[in-house]
């Protein structure tokens, strides 16, 4: 069979206009950091460095709070709902108007697909602001409980994965609901969230009513710690997020908390198999399996688990991996140093615990941060890379014979966050959804997101929801 | 001659996996008669001794998660129908034991008789308004959510698993069901501390349990010294939540220090009410909202495509 070769499809970049340095943004303006202390955001791709951004100090957090409390109660609490809701719609139509902006810095800074950030995060990102906005002026009717008020200043720490997307699940329910908040947004990514800046000034919203800290760990430490933040939300690991669960335990500060996964993403003989080898790789191999909810842990029934292994490495074979920026690529960079060391020492361990390796061949880029496409078969309950989430482009498969022992697999770790399920015949997909302790299945399909759906873990995957009608629940107290 | 009769004196136990046994740890404590009118202190008199009851151990605890694990997979596969008529069942049983109940939260917490009779009543309502949510909670806080896209997308509740609960201090009946009731109508099972100075209407309350159809282990009550058990259920791995109520008014007892311990393995808390460090006991006596229900259910959403 003749192959075609592709030839390169690069996004340009000319539509960015990318500053050299980027304050905090604090009450509607562009600070620069009090501590005068800065890092720099590199491309993971080309270890370029795109700018350099400021860290928020303790005396700036305590600035972005003051200036979200001041907006909270004498702008944005007093606002009528409707009024409210109007930003959200402005600022959703920004983001659409300035898609394709977002989408090539989105690629730039994270290492993702432009076919991702393009076709996923941005027009998702927009999604959300647009139906939150609609829930502003119709709050009484959510069946949240009598009289939903909003908790006042909202503090929410985001991860480098998804780095507008998360943001816009974070920003637009809690504006929705009446809270002004401050954001710290992933040390590695923090580009996109203050171009995102930049877009609230375009829409006018009122000074203080989003408030955007860079800086890294003990930024996100001071924000969550800080007296006048009313509500922590946070996603990232579930050690940061036991770490912010004992930090707010004691005062009354609410959380939402979206941490870790290790999905089982379960394929029965009875499955379209070319489908579930396309869910199988869009479940681990979308966005590099930099996913809390990828499918990491594929159980295939015994009967086709040599066929599906089959199928798969061949479609493997066919992924291309490199520039972001390029409209082919379907797997881009590791988003950092750290993170790539990390999946690194995880494969290793995978190896010397006796599974087996595979991957396609494929050239690495020499520059950047870099990990091909990667499968362990032979992998058992017991081994690391069965239990831990490694957060990259590492598929283990195990094997089960009966719908039970696939459920009993599928439910042997600490996280809950989502699972997968491939049959044909639709009393197993509805007993099996039954069965799995995971906040979101996938049935036939998998890594679909939708502002409309809840989405959150069981476990120690996290609690509440983001999303949905569920997920304003987080952003509102009620009734006595 | 009646009154030369010798009664028939109760021994107290714990109430772990349908049965009865006393504390592994062999011991046991004093419980008294709340003082009555205590508004009047001049007159007040020692209260009356009422019974020994057992003190639970760590162990205990431990033994009544096992058993409330192992039973939490049928009850949760019961139907609503069916768990909404057991949860009936446990007030019908309770409405026979009617002026045993007023005679000890009577004694317990040193109410009149109409105040007795009062949280009796309302501690049995509300076994049957919680039975009447059982096939409704998962209607209202379930979606059919219109995603942008063809798929078939539903989010339904489910319950979260163990629940370790310390009951209210001073409402030992009313409190009790009101803490005990929405944890287990949609499919949780629960380890219960009972109050510690008035726990012996919740010992009654297990008997209740015990009678009606309620599968053991689905409701454990351990009784004892909450400051020195409480600890062990919250940082329990195979606890999956906590609702620290009881926490309020209970001596070298931090409810922030037991979050805090249930933040190992992402526990969900229901926290005590009032405002700041402060610990309060909620009035139980108005008909509750929901959010005692939701803090112990878990959303789950599941995707199909939709095609031909």
């Amino acid at each position: 069979m003749p192959t075609f070769e592709y030839a390169p499809a690069p996004e340009s970049r000319a539509v960015l206009d990318l500053a050299s340095s980027y304050g905090l943004f604090i009450n509607g303006e562009f600070t620069p950091s009090t501590g005068g202390a800065s890092f720099k955001t590199v491309s993971p791709a080309t270890e370029e460095v795109l700018a350099e951004v400021s860290e928020a100090s303790e005396a700036d957090v305590e600035a972005a709070v003051a200036a979200a409390r001041t907006a909270y109660t004498r702008v944005w609490s007093r606002m009528s709902g409707a009024d409210r809701g109007k930003y959200l719609f402005r600022i959703a139509r920004i983001l659409q108007e300035r898609a394709r902006e977002f989408a090539v810095l989105e690629s730039l800074d994270n290492g993702k697909p432009i076919r991702e950030s393009r076709d996923v995060d941005i027009p998702l990102a927009a999604a959300h602001f647009f139906y939150h906005a609609g829930w502003a002026d119709k709050l009484d009717w959510a069946g949240l409980g009598a009289d939903p008020q909003p908790y006042g200043v909202v503090g929410q720490v985001i991860p480098w994965n998804f780095p507008l997307l998360m943001l816009s699940w974070k920003i637009a329910p809690a504006l929705a609901t009446g809270n002004t908040v401050v954001l710290k947004p992933a040390e590695t990514t923090p580009l996109t969230a203050l171009l995102f800046a930049e877009v609230c000034q375009q829409a006018d919203l009122p000074p203080g009513v989003v408030n955007i800290i860079t800086g890294a760990g003990a930024t996100g430490q001071a924000l969550v710690g800080h007296g006048d933040v009313d509500k922590v939300a946070f996603t990232g690991s579930t050690a940061v997020g036991k770490a912010i669960a004992r930090t707010i335990a004691g005062t009354r500060k609410k959380a939402t908390l979206e941490l870790g996964g290790k999905a089982a993403n379960i394929v029965f003989d009875d499955a379209p198999l070319d489908q579930a080898v396309e869910g199988i790789v869009n479940g681990i191999f979308f966005n590099q399996g930099h996913v809390c909810c990828a499918g990491s842990r594929l159980l295939v029934q015994e009967s086709v688990a040599e066929e599906v292994q089959e199928r798969l490495k061949a479609r493997l074979s066919t992924l291309r991996v490199g520039d972001p920026l390029d409209k082919n690529t379907d797997v881009g960079a590791i988003n950092s140093r750290a993170q790539l060391d990390k999946i690194t020492e995880l494969a290793a361990v995978g190896e010397a615990e006796g599974a087996q390796r595979w991957s396609p061949e494929c050239e690495l880029p020499s520059k950047g941060f870099w990990f091909a496409p990667t499968v362990f078969t032979g992998v058992s309950q017991t081994h690391r890379i069965a239990q831990e989430e490694i957060f990259g482009p590492v598929l283990s498969v195990l094997t089960f014979r009966t719908p039970g022992e696939a459920v009993a697999k599928a439910n042997n770790t600490p996280y809950g966050l989502s699972a997968g399920i491939w049959t044909d015949k639709g009393s197993r997909i509805l007993w099996m959804a039954d069965q799995l302790k995971a906040g979101v299945v996938w049935a036939n399909t998998f890594n679909k997101f939708d502002p409309t759906s809840p989405f959150g873990g069981y476990k120690e995957s996290g609690y509440g929801r983001e999303g949905g009608r569920h997920g304003l629940q987080g952003y509102v107290r009620t009734g006595a | 001659m009646a009154d030369s009769r010798v009664d028939v004196r109760k021994t107290y136990k714990l109430y772990i996996g349908g049965k009865f046994p006393r504390s592994e740890s062999g011991r046991s404590y004093e419980v008294y008669a709340a003082p009555r009118g205590s508004r009047t202190s001049a007159s007040r008199t020692d209260p009356p001794f009422l019974a020994n009851v057992a003190q639970g151990s760590r162990k205990d605890a431990r033994d009544a998660v096992v058993a409330a694990r192992k039973a939490q997979p049928g009850w949760a596969g019961a139907t609503a129908y069916n768990r909404g008529q057991v949860l009936y069942r446990v007030a019908e049983v309770m409405e026979g034991r009617r002026d045993q109940f007023v005679a000890e939260v009577r004694a317990a917490e040193g109410l009149t008789p109409a105040r007795a009779e009062a949280a009796v009543s309302a501690a049995i309502d509300r076994w049957v308004w919680y039975a009447g949510w059982s096939d409704k909670y998962t209607q209202v806080d379930g979606a059919l959510n219109p995603v942008a896209g063809p798929y078939f997308n539903i989010s339904a509740s489910e319950p979260t698993g163990v629940v370790a609960v310390l009951a209210p201090q001073r409402s030992s009946l009313l409190g009790l069901v009101s803490a005990v009731a929405p944890v287990i109508v949609s499919g949780n099972t629960a380890v219960v501390l009972t109050s510690q100075e008035r726990p012996i209407p919740a010992i009654t309350l297990a008997e209740a349990l015990a009678t009606s159809d309620v599968p053991g282990g689905v409701v454990n009550i351990i009784t004892g010294r909450t400051a020195e058990v409480a600890p062990w259920l919250a940082s329990h791995r195979d606890v999956n939540a906590i609702d620290l109520t009881g926490a309020a008014g209970v001596e070298d007892l931090s409810w922030g220090q037991l979050e805090a311990a249930a933040a190992e393995n992402v526990k969900r808390v229901l926290r005590p009410a009032g405002d700041g460090p402060a610990a309060v006991e909620p009035d139980f006596v108005p008909v509750p909202d929901l959010t005692r229900l939701r803090t112990f259910q878990e959303t789950k959403t599941v995707w199909h495509p939709k095609g031909v």
